[in-house]
């Protein structure tokens, strides 16, 4: 074999086993932002725990309701949306991007009145999410009692 | 307490990725992103699959919206135990109340205070 085949074969191993960069980066940014906010989600319930003597279902009411008003709060700032640009899934996945998919529509549609506007645009996206979440559970709770009854 | 931080920034780290993954590769809008997580995240927890990863991660399960089905199903399995068949439609909703309620609650005073940002 020939010194330029075996650099040909090198070039081509190169291009192969580099990970696509823009990809690569995709997916550090979102690891690391989302971890981020799951490690802020465990201080804040530590905290509850710690300071507040919350039991276990009240330790995860209040860490949901802390990072709502976080996601809520920065989406109206307008901080969120550059998380978001930044973090892709990193910030969508977390119940914080629950909690800007209902501020940012809300925000934005405020203008068109309090009712339609406001109050609709409200559930433009965690509606969805609300029908199919509490319908699949409503199917889980069935199957639960089916196996529960007769298995 | 070191060690728990880490298991948790590494599991939610690893399921933003999987939320990742599918938006670089299916082109799936955000909304479908998320009610998929919390459906695949009741399945999970019906097939008992989801609760030993909160038993191993604490908030590094239960943040993401996977953690949003998985109290959506353990609240209907809960309430199907205590008050039978019933306890399926109840029992969701109950478990989650805090979480819809602040996000309604928080959203709308929200957008009362603010002014609409143009986006970056």
């Amino acid at each position: 074999m020939s010194d330029q085949q075996k650099f040909k074969e090198y070039d081509q191993m190169v291009k192969r086993m580099t990970p696509n960069s823009q990809y690569f980066q995709g997916f550090v940014r979102a690891f690391w932002v989302g971890g981020l906010i799951c490690v802020l989600g465990q201080l804040i319930s530590m905290a509850g725990e710690y300071w507040l003597h919350l039991d276990q279902s009240g330790v995860s009411m209040f860490t949901s309701i802390v990072l709502v008003f976080l996601g809520t709060t920065l989406t109206g700032l307008g901080i969120y949306d550059r998380i978001g640009c930044y973090a892709g899934a990193g910030s969508v996945v977390p119940i914080t991007g629950f909690a800007n998919s209902v501020a940012a529509p809300a925000l934005e549609f405020r203008r068109e009145g309090m009712i339609l506007g406001l109050g609709a645009k409200l559930f433009q996206i965690a509606g969805p999410v609300l029908v199919y979440g509490i319908g699949s559970s409503v199917v889980a709770g069935v199957i639960y009692w089916i196996i529960v009854r007769w298995f | 307490m070191l060690w728990t931080l880490i298991k948790c920034f590494v599991v939610g780290g690893l399921l933003c990725c999987v939320g990742q993954a599918i938006l670089m590769f299916t082109k799936l809008t955000n909304a479908r992103i998320l009610v998929l997580f919390v459906v695949s995240g009741v399945a999970l927890t019906l097939l008992g699959a989801y609760k030993p990863l909160v038993d191993f991660a604490g908030a590094g399960a239960t943040v993401p919206l996977t953690g949003f089905g998985y109290s959506l199903a353990t609240g209907a399995m809960q309430a199907v135990q205590e008050i039978g068949l019933m306890g399926a439609f109840t029992g969701g909703i109950t478990n989650t109340a805090a979480g819809i309620t602040a996000a309604i609650v928080f959203g709308f005073l929200n957008a009362i205070c603010f002014k609409p940002k143009t986006k970056p």
